[in-house]
């Protein structure tokens, strides 16, 4: 934290910063839950790669959030020993990884966000923040590649897969409005410089998404009701079944060590 | 565990000035995916700067049975091999 900083700025870097590191812990650990019980043995390595991918992400957004709160918590401390409802991340990283094509098209809706967010993070005024996007952009361009070709794959493989792929846009497709919804915290960080307004990164992600969804035959809703709260600690209810698993250990052995 | 995905062999290049070396296979449907697997599976320490991919059934091998007619006749033929020549110090990767 810099000398002037003033106080509500901080708060809203704090609130920020959770929000990009809750989002990337909760979805690692989605697609940890994949290992042993992926389709392919590449594909579950592929699967842990990318959980590992974020749970990088993860640590040195909450350790940085955990410096500019200056409250003495530390990366573990925030991910571990938080309730729920403190916790900021995207509604969509915490919906249940359901048949494969749910978990490969959650993957792409929010990798082609992650993709756009962090190549303008790269230049954020937030010396940490923007060193961790420079590393993460590099990650997430693999990951689109990769979760963009499998939701090609399933829309355009078998009768089977495509329905299953159609059920899962059914299903998801209510949880992005929420990655460019703007509130307060969003444009006091935008005006600071920290981070661009979340609602600039859509245009190129519906981009993306309309080109995939073109080539594996998927029609893009055009319902325009969305789901939000996850930003602001409102969440489905499937976040506590995570947390309850992911939390269990450091609860249950406070500051065990292995 | 993949049924009908056919086999591809994995060639790794460690960095730039060796040959590509082989690492092991992988299933895939496809090139694309082959070098998706490929990178997931073999390079994630950091072992390579590029990837080959090659279905398995375009490799032709040569027959174990052969290999007395194939390989033996090069055992008694030391002067092939330049172990007669001094190699200047700061030559790498001979």
């Amino acid at each position: 934290m810099t000398a002037s900083t003033s106080p509500d700025d901080a708060q809203s870097l704090v609130d920020y910063l959770l929000r990009l590191g809750d989002t990337t812990l909760v979805l690692s650990h989605r697609l940890s839950e994949w290992v042993g019980a992926a389709p392919t043995l590449e594909e579950e390595i592929a699967l842990a790669n990318v959980a590992l991918d974020l749970l990088g992400q993860a640590q040195p957004l909450l350790a940085r959030a955990g410096e500019v709160e200056g409250l003495g918590r530390d990366a573990d401390g925030l991910a571990y020993l938080r309730d729920a409802w403190d916790y900021r991340n995207l509604l969509l990283v915490e919906q249940p990884n359901g048949d494969f094509a749910h978990t490969m098209l959650r993957q792409f809706l929010f990798d082609s966000y992650a993709v756009e967010l962090w190549s303008r993070l790269a230049t954020s005024t937030d010396a940490t923040l923007a060193g961790i996007a420079g590393k993460a952009v590099k990650e997430s361009a693999y990951h689109v590649g990769h979760s963009g070709e499998w939701v090609i794959r399933l829309g355009d493989g078998t009768t089977e897969s495509a329905r299953r792929t159609r059920d899962a846009v059914a299903d998801l497709w209510e949880f992005t409005g929420e990655l460019f919804a703007t509130d307060a915290v969003d444009e006091a960080i935008a005006a600071s410089g920290v981070a661009p307004l979340a609602s600039e990164l859509e245009p190129a992600w519906r981009d993306r998404v309309d080109a995939v969804f073109a080539d594996a035959g998927l029609e893009v809703p055009t319902r325009q009701w969305m789901q939000s709260g996850g930003k602001q600690g409102r969440h489905t209810e499937h976040l506590g079944h995570v947390l309850a698993e992911m939390q269990f250990l450091p609860r249950a052995y406070p500051g065990s060590t292995w | 565990m993949t049924p009908g995905w056919p086999l591809w062999e994995v060639f790794v290049r460690s960095r730039n000035g060796l040959a590509h070396k082989h690492v092991g296979s992988v299933h895939a449907v496809d090139a694309t995916m082959a070098l998706t697997n490929a990178r997931d599976v073999y390079t994630r320490r950091s072992e390579g700067t590029s990837i080959w991919v090659v279905p398995s059934a375009a490799i032709t091998a040569s027959d174990p049975a052969d290999k007395d007619a194939l390989f033996d006749p090069a055992g008694d033929k030391i002067y092939r091999h330049p172990t007669f020549y001094d190699i200047p110090a700061d030559v790498k990767n001979i």
